[in-house]
């Protein structure tokens, strides 16, 4: 059977296994649905009426979109990373931990590719930025990098795992001179795009709070947090559901290489907070601004101090072997890291750069609720996503997917 | 310049491609596809696009709106120089500017209140020197000058080295020769890198439709400059290029009751923006920064 047959029926196939499954499953798609009609209909109402709709305004002209789009980045980045201890501890099924590691990556690199859409002043614009297309100002913007290192990596991610979910589709093992060199490209790739996206930030003079050589590498770290978080939970469940052999011991190495991880990123914060503390310049407004508000504008605050007690606790759970060897406290650092780096990477990174603004000005953002809907629409967006082309991988590996030939009957 | 692929010729060879993943995208998303930067115009499309501008604005605001593009002069070199010592925050500039620019009035038919300056003038205590984080921007016009108080406007400083040009990832903005930095605003796409890279915080966004009365509408338009600004852009302060490039001051500058603001072309030896510069200590807003500024503060 030729290739082209195969794919053909590998994707109606797979049509087939989505919708099929148990109630549970149909509700929690039917959630997600509900979720992603809701954002749109929010979303409709910003595309006539204009950004005013959010909560941004000029002092602070990036907000929640922007920060959800960095964060995503970062957990689209870490999940391919992970194949690098995978194979070091030579963990037994390291090439379904890079499967879905790139599954998750492209779930998280279609919502980052959302937030931007959505941040959009001229949505209608989009293909003025798209590569061949459109007019991209390289090498000098940062931001067409972005969109050049998210494609390829996008793209790359797409074509390993359908190259692998078809060949065993097919009843054969992907060859590894094609699999290999590819999964070894999407490493620096992970690497390359976390990096840019800091560089966005990163690179801009006037704003003291992200000009700080240190953000490129607080993002990977932290990246390597959140990103695990997610796969220590997959991980479980695939263990649950599939045959395959995922090693407690594997999952437990990664909860201890997340608490060394969050180690370096606690200290590279500390860093930060004492160059800032100690040399006490105009600067140090933007910090105290995240922590302690200014004058009566302390929307942050809360916030900030969550991020940073739920990154704490975290650390501690996976430093100590037995919490992070018990499924329950195992799963609850995994929340805690996800949602502290949720809000480290997001808001409490983009806001505080804002305010004050350059001119001095304090004006305090929050979210508005179309903002907030849109918002949740794409994580819905990304969750369904990851949740039917995981289900795909889970019954091809189960070996309950697979391409029937003639000679089978 | 890099060589870069053209958006034409990528047109040309997939223009039946994307003609199809176009049908079904209603006819303005074909026509942002489809339209070519200004930077990119042969005279006949330019002319075309500025006929078609004029068309618009003329029917929507009832007037006779021209749309010139007048080009940089060689030898002319813009750059304004304004005396912190004279300026006593009257504000006529803020107001000048938006009636001559055709900026954004605060409330309007679309409910939502966008209300868009170009120039923001700040009041801070003399003995703070020039420090924004204690600069007021609030500040009651009606009793200027205070006692103990100087005034601080600031505007578009069209840098020699730009850092809003530099991050925009469509070339939507640039540099012109005689030194005016510039925004297309039928390229742009709204993602406001440029307002994070601004260390002045002259860019400005259009949140919501823009409400320009039709009878405070002024029809002496400039591509590039006053020109009424879609929704979802960012405009900027751009020296009055259709005022100063037919060799007028600009708005700001003729509506200064006290004198302070100069303007004139930084390469005529006895212009008074050059002079001023040769026999003033002249002040540079973040000069730390390095993005040299054509717009020079002074003492008087």
């Amino acid at each position: 059977m030729s290739i082209v047959n195969a794919f053909t029926q590998f994707t109606t196939g797979s049509v087939r296994v989505v919708t099929r499954g148990s109630v549970g499953y149909f509700a929690w798609v039917a959630a997600l649905l509900a979720l992603i009609v809701t954002g749109l209909v929010a979303y409709m109402g910003q595309f006539n009426e204009g950004l005013i709709v959010t909560g941004m305004r000029d002092p602070v002209s990036w907000g929640f979109y922007i920060g959800n789009f960095t964060f995503l980045v970062g957990v689209a980045a870490a999940a391919v990373i992970l194949v690098i201890p995978a194979y070091i501890y030579k963990w037994k099924p390291i090439k379904e931990i890079a499967l879905f590691g790139e599954l998750l990556a492209i779930s998280a690199i279609a919502m980052c590719m959302l937030f931007v859409l959505c941040d959009m002043g001229r949505p209608d614009r989009l293909l003025h930025i798209m590569p061949l297309v459109g007019n991209m100002n390289l090498p000098r913007s940062m931001l067409a990098w972005d969109v050049v290192v998210l494609n390829g990596y996008f793209y790359l991610n797409l074509f390993v795992v359908t190259y692998m979910l078809v060949s065993y589709y097919r009843g054969r093992e992907p060859n590894k001179y094609i699999f290999t060199p590819l999964v070894l490209l999407s490493i620096p790739a992970a690497v390359g795009i976390h990096t840019v996206t800091a560089f966005v930030y990163n690179g801009l003079a006037g704003r003291p709070y992200w000009n700080a050589s240190i953000l490129a590498p607080r993002f990977l770290v932290s990246a390597f947090c959140s990103g695990p978080a997610v796969m220590i939970v997959l991980l479980q469940v695939l263990r649950r559901v599939t045959d395959l052999e995922i090693k407690r011991e594997a999952i437990w190495k990664i909860a201890e290489l997340m608490a060394y991880a969050m180690f370096i990123n606690l200290f590279f914060l500390v860093a930060e907070v004492f160059k800032e503390v100690y040399s006490d310049t105009h600067h140090l407004k933007h910090l105290e601004y995240l922590y302690l508000g200014l004058g009566d504008k302390t929307a942050l605050v809360p916030w900030a101090w969550t991020s940073l007690i739920f990154s704490v606790v975290a650390f501690v759970l996976f430093l100590v072997p037995k919490t992070r060897q018990n499924v329950v406290t195992l799963n609850i650092g995994c929340a805690m890291i996800f949602i502290g780096v949720f809000i480290e990477k997001g808001i409490g990174l983009v806001v505080p750069g804002y305010t004050p603004s350059v001119l001095g000005e304090i004006y305090e953002y929050s979210p508005s609720t179309t903002e907030i809907l849109v918002s949740a629409g794409i994580f819905g967006v990304g969750a369904l996503l990851f949740t039917l082309t995981s289900r795909v991988a889970i019954a091809v590996l189960r070996g309950d997917f697979r391409l029937r030939t003639a000679n089978q009957g | 310049m890099t060589p870069k692929f053209k958006r034409r010729d990528v047109l040309g060879a997939g223009a039946a491609a994307a003609g199809l993943a176009m049908a079904g995208c209603g006819n303005e998303l074909v026509e942002a596809f489809i339209k070519t930067r200004l930077a990119e115009m042969d005279p006949k499309q330019l002319e075309t696009y500025l006929a078609d501008l004029e068309a618009e604005y003329s029917a929507r605001y009832g007037k006779d709106v021209s749309v010139d593009d007048t080009q940089a002069r060689d030898g002319v070199l813009f750059a304004y120089g304004l005396d912190l010592d004279r300026c006593n925050g009257n504000r006529r500039c803020v107001e000048a500017c938006v009636e001559e620019n055709n900026q954004s009035r605060a409330g309007g038919p679309s409910g939502h209140s966008n209300p868009i300056e170009w120039i923001e003038v700040f009041e801070i205590p003399k003995e703070k020197g020039v420090d924004l984080d204690e600069a007021d921007r609030y500040f009651d016009r009606e009793s200027v000058p205070a006692p103990g108080m100087f005034y601080l406007p600031v505007q578009c400083q069209h840098c020699d080295n730009p850092p809003c040009v530099k991050v925009c990832p469509v070339e939507a903005t640039w540099k012109e020769p005689d030194g005016i930095v510039v925004i297309d605003y039928d390229w742009c796409i709204g993602c406001r890198c440029c307002m994070s890279a601004c260390p002045y915080g002259a860019r400005h966004f259009n949140w919501s439709e823009p409400n320009l009365p039709a009878e405070e509408m002024n029809p002496n338009t400039h591509v590039v400059g006053n020109r009424p600004r879609p929704r979802g852009v960012v405009e900027k302060c751009t020296f009055c290029i259709q005022r100063t490039r037919q060799g007028k001051y600009p708005a700001c500058h003729a509506a200064c009751p006290t004198g302070a603001r100069v303007f004139g072309n930084l390469l005529d030896p006895a212009s008074e923006v050059r002079q001023l510069i040769e026999r003033k200590r002249v002040y540079i807003l973040k000069a730390e920064l390095n993005t040299r500024p054509s717009f020079f503060y002074f003492y008087g």
